[in-house]
């Protein structure tokens, strides 16, 4: 089995709960049977989006926000390639909110990976779409006055065909949803809750525990307003785990052309002569 | 022999199509043609016309002195009368209210009524404009069928004959017509089918005026060529997600006008720090925002030149004419991808939705480029510090045992996110001398057009190329010493031609369609060099060689 976790040192604040995230994640990808050369980490800007750098496989890391559009790229361009993004909250659903949703809407198979800590770590503290209302930040002093945004919500009445939630405290619960998540055709988030030790003091690895519950084999993920229902309620315990799943066409089953890839091994000038001489001809 | 003729009337009143059908007419007659499109930002109303120039002799340029006004309302011939040359006549469907005796008045609509369809009064005024040329119309069926089918076809050929005997010849074109030459294309369009020569396989953008036709084009032929071609949210999106399918090893370009470019700028450098190939056309058109949405302008140079916080090699290379826009798209590819650099290709509405009789795309020459790596190698570091500056390049995925890091942070050799100065100079340096190589190895120097020792010379860029050189001749041919210099490549910038032009004379005069001279600023930042005088134009109209020459005249 590969070894997918790089004995680097890393930018993290010890306590940070990238670390949990990173072994279950590297160990999800070495039990899924993958080579290193086949899988890609795409990332953005953020202590989260350093993640590529610890990871023994190839990566991008690029522009803050940007992460999504740069994994629909890779995909579309090498199918044969296993391709996943590496976000913090502000980098998934702030700057890049729009990608977001239409990364749901284009459905191509990629797995999301939001570290939402519900704060912005590198830019030191500052409130994040999913701080708490009312919580007071290094920026906003008096609290938040902004609602916090609800990504399993949006994934959902966007139409995402895999919406999980986990927490890094639960690190087996957090690699057996990975895995379902990459083995998912399609795209798939799993919005993954971990404590900000050092800039988020409300949630806490405390917090998270007395106010999460895990979902357990009575439930029935495969409906969808049920779903709905579940993750719209923000006024009781959350749930963790898979909340919805569904089988759909994705991107490349509704683009059967370009399903060999895009590289040039495919390039035949001949084919490209004739075809551009006879749609120009009249 | 050489001829124009204006089609003009309110969006939605069939003008476009109208223009399409004459000007393949024309083509079917064998003669060179060179058709600008004005219009305006709106669906319905307003006033839009087309212009079609044609000639037994190769032109290059619009012009907008015309022999036929074919006016399908009031308002096109009440405006552009006035260019009405001697002895030129205005079609008209309907009694005009200025009643001048060069007026023709077509009785279409009798005749579309007795034909039992008044939707093909248009198709009766083509007929008549056709007789009034003397061009055969004998091609005719062929070229309806392709814009109608059943009834509303043989209605509309009907409509041709009828319209065709409905009014006296003026010209005899027929005696001169012959073959058809070369292929109707606009510069879009030539641009896109070198890219694709070039090889490219993905293109991602938001649909922009008048950038959106290269977006067409490559959809039009995406499924035939194994092209994904996808409409993004917007362009930063676009212009993402085609870094991550060259990263990935794709052929991969993006293009908008400067609006959307404005939005892509963050990323231009992104390519240009992980050294990610790609690239961009920017097609202009006045800003700033919004601007005129529709018209032309030179106005982006500076912009994309400079555009995108820090510093990193990039080539700008601007489209000259249809014939340069094919090499271009081929260029344009190779290039990115020998020196794993953004490319940006400007071009601007006047040339992006002209449509000229071009030579047939040479496919049989392409060479393809690139700096990927493609056998196993120990201790591969992805931004080696070689002597070009290019490190070879892996393609995630392609070799077995081997992975790549790419990085926007300044990094090391191994892409290892780094801070010390040492590595900074080192990487910078590195990064920067691929500029050194491009110039030395793949930028083009100016072409020169005029008499061998002149005394005043134009310089120009980009889509000015037709206009200035046709002006150029009409000054030679009066006996006046003057010659032309046009940049296609811009950056990095080529000087020597211009330098030794400078020996001769420094009597530069720059010729641009914007209003601050940004080709004489690049020049004069590059060489000290200083344009004596300018000629600009930034009414988001194209340049007419006629302009030129009586501005010109006066300059030297």
């Amino acid at each position: 089995m590969t070894n997918f976790k790089k004995d680097k040192t890393t930018s993290w604040c010890p306590g940070c709960g990238n670390f949990p995230l990173l072994d279950a994640y590297t160990e999800a990808l070495s039990e899924i049977g993958l080579e290193k050369e086949e899988v890609v980490v795409v990332s953005g800007i953020g202590q989260a989006a350093k993640t590529p750098h610890y990871i023994n496989s190839n990566g991008f890391q690029g522009l803050h926000g940007r992460a999504l559009p740069v994994a629909f790229g890779v995909k579309a361009a090498n199918p044969t390639l296993t391709v996943l993004v590496n976000t913090g909250d502000g980098d998934g659903y702030g700057e890049g909110g729009n990608h977001f949703i239409h990364a749901i809407r284009r459905n191509i198979d990629i797995t999301h990976l939001v570290h939402d800590n519900q704060i912005y770590g590198l830019t030191k503290g500052q409130g994040s779409p999913t701080t708490s209302l009312g919580q007071a930040t290094s920026m906003q002093m008096n609290g938040v006055t902004s609602k916090p945004f609800n990504p399993m919500l949006t994934a959902l009445s966007a139409g995402c065909s895999f919406v999980a939630r986990a927490y890094v405290g639960d690190k087996e619960k957090l690699k057996e949803i990975i895995k379902a998540a990459i083995n998912h055709k399609g795209y798939s988030i799993i919005d993954i809750f971990q404590p900000c030790v050092t800039f988020n003091k409300v949630n806490t690895y405390e917090y998270y525990k007395n106010n999460t519950y895990n979902l357990d084999e009575t439930y029935d993920n495969s409906d969808f307003e049920k779903a709905l229902l579940l993750v719209a309620k923000d006024d009781e315990k959350i749930p963790l785990g898979i909340i919805y799943q569904k089988k759909t066409d994705d991107y490349l089953a509704l683009n059967p052309h370009i399903q060999k890839g895009l590289l040039m091994d495919n390039y035949d000038i001949n084919k490209i002569k004739n075809v551009i001489s006879k749609k120009l001809s009249y | 022999m050489e001829y124009n003729i204006l089609i003009g009337g309110k969006a939605g009143q069939g003008v476009e199509t109208g223009a399409q059908i004459i000007t393949e007419i024309i083509h079917s007659n064998g003669f060179y043609i060179f058709s600008s499109k004005d219009y305006m930002s709106m669906v319905r109303g307003g006033h839009n016309f087309v212009t079609i120039r044609f000639s037994d002799k190769p032109i290059n340029a619009a012009s907008f002195k015309y022999n036929v006004i074919m006016s399908l309302d009031e308002n096109t011939s009440d405006l552009h009368h006035k260019n009405l040359l001697d002895g030129g006549a205005v079609l008209s469907a309907m009694e005009l209210e200025h009643k001048t005796d060069d007026v023709i008045k077509v009785d279409a609509a009798k005749i579309a009524k007795h034909i039992g369809n008044t939707k093909v009064l248009n198709t009766v005024l083509i007929g008549a404009l056709c007789k009034y040329f003397g061009l055969d119309i004998s091609n005719a069926k062929h070229i309806l069928s392709a814009h109608f089918i059943g009834d509303v076809l043989e209605k509309n050929i009907e409509a041709l004959k009828q319209g065709f005997d409905s009014i006296e010849g003026n010209f005899h074109c027929s005696e001169v017509a012959s073959d058809p030459k070369g292929i109707l294309v606009n510069s879009n369009e030539a641009f896109a089918s070198g890219c694709a020569a070039g090889g490219v396989s993905f293109y991602s953008a938001y649909p922009m005026t008048p950038a959106t036709s290269i977006m067409k084009f490559l959809s039009s032929v995406s499924e035939d060529l194994n092209i994904l071609v996808e409409q993004a949210e917007d362009e930063i999106s676009a212009i993402n997600m085609a870094i991550g399918a060259s990263y990935a090893g794709a052929r991969a370009m993006t293009g908008s006008s400067g609006g959307g470019f404005a939005l892509m700028t963050e990323a231009v450098g992104l390519s240009g720090v992980t050294e990610t190939p790609l690239v961009i056309a920017e097609v202009q058109r006045p800003g700033p925002a919004t601007g005129l949405s529709t018209r032309t302008e030179q106005g982006d140079l500076l912009f994309t030149l400079f555009c995108s916080q820090g510093e990193f090699p990039r080539m700008i290379t601007s489209v000259t004419s249809h014939e340069n826009a094919f090499e271009t798209g081929v260029r344009a590819q190779n290039i990115a991808q020998k020196y794993q650099i953004p490319v940006i290709v400007l071009s601007d509405q006047y040339l992006a939705d002209a449509i000229k009789t071009t030579e047939e795309f040479d496919f049989d020459s392409i060479e393809i480029k690139d700096s990927i790596l493609r056998e196993y190698k120990k201790d591969y570091k992805r931004y080696e510090y070689t002597k070009s500056g290019v490190s070879p390049r892996l393609l995630p995925g392609s070799i077995k045992g081997m992975t790549v890091m790419y990085d926007s942070h300044e990094h090391n050799d191994e892409s290892e996110i780094v801070e010390d100065c040492e590595t900074r100079i080192k990487m910078m340096n590195k990064r920067m001398k691929k500029e050194d190589l491009l110039l030395e190895e793949d930028i083009n120097e100016p072409e020169y057009f005029g008499v061998e020792n002149p005394s005043a010379v134009f310089v120009g860029f980009g889509s000015s190329r037709g206009a200035m050189q046709e002006a150029v001749s009409m000054l030679n041919d009066e006996g006046k010493s003057v010659g032309m210099l046009i940049f296609s490549d811009i950056w990095p910038f080529p000087s020597k031609k211009l330098k030794e032009i400078n020996e001769k004379t420094d009597k530069l005069i720059n010729i641009e369609m914007n209003y601050t001279g940004q080709l004489a600023k690049v020049i004069s930042m590059q060489t000290g060099i200083r344009c004596s005088s300018s000629i600009l134009k930034y009414d988001g109209r194209p340049f007419s060689p006629h302009q030129i020459y009586k501005q010109a005249k006066e300059l030297i």
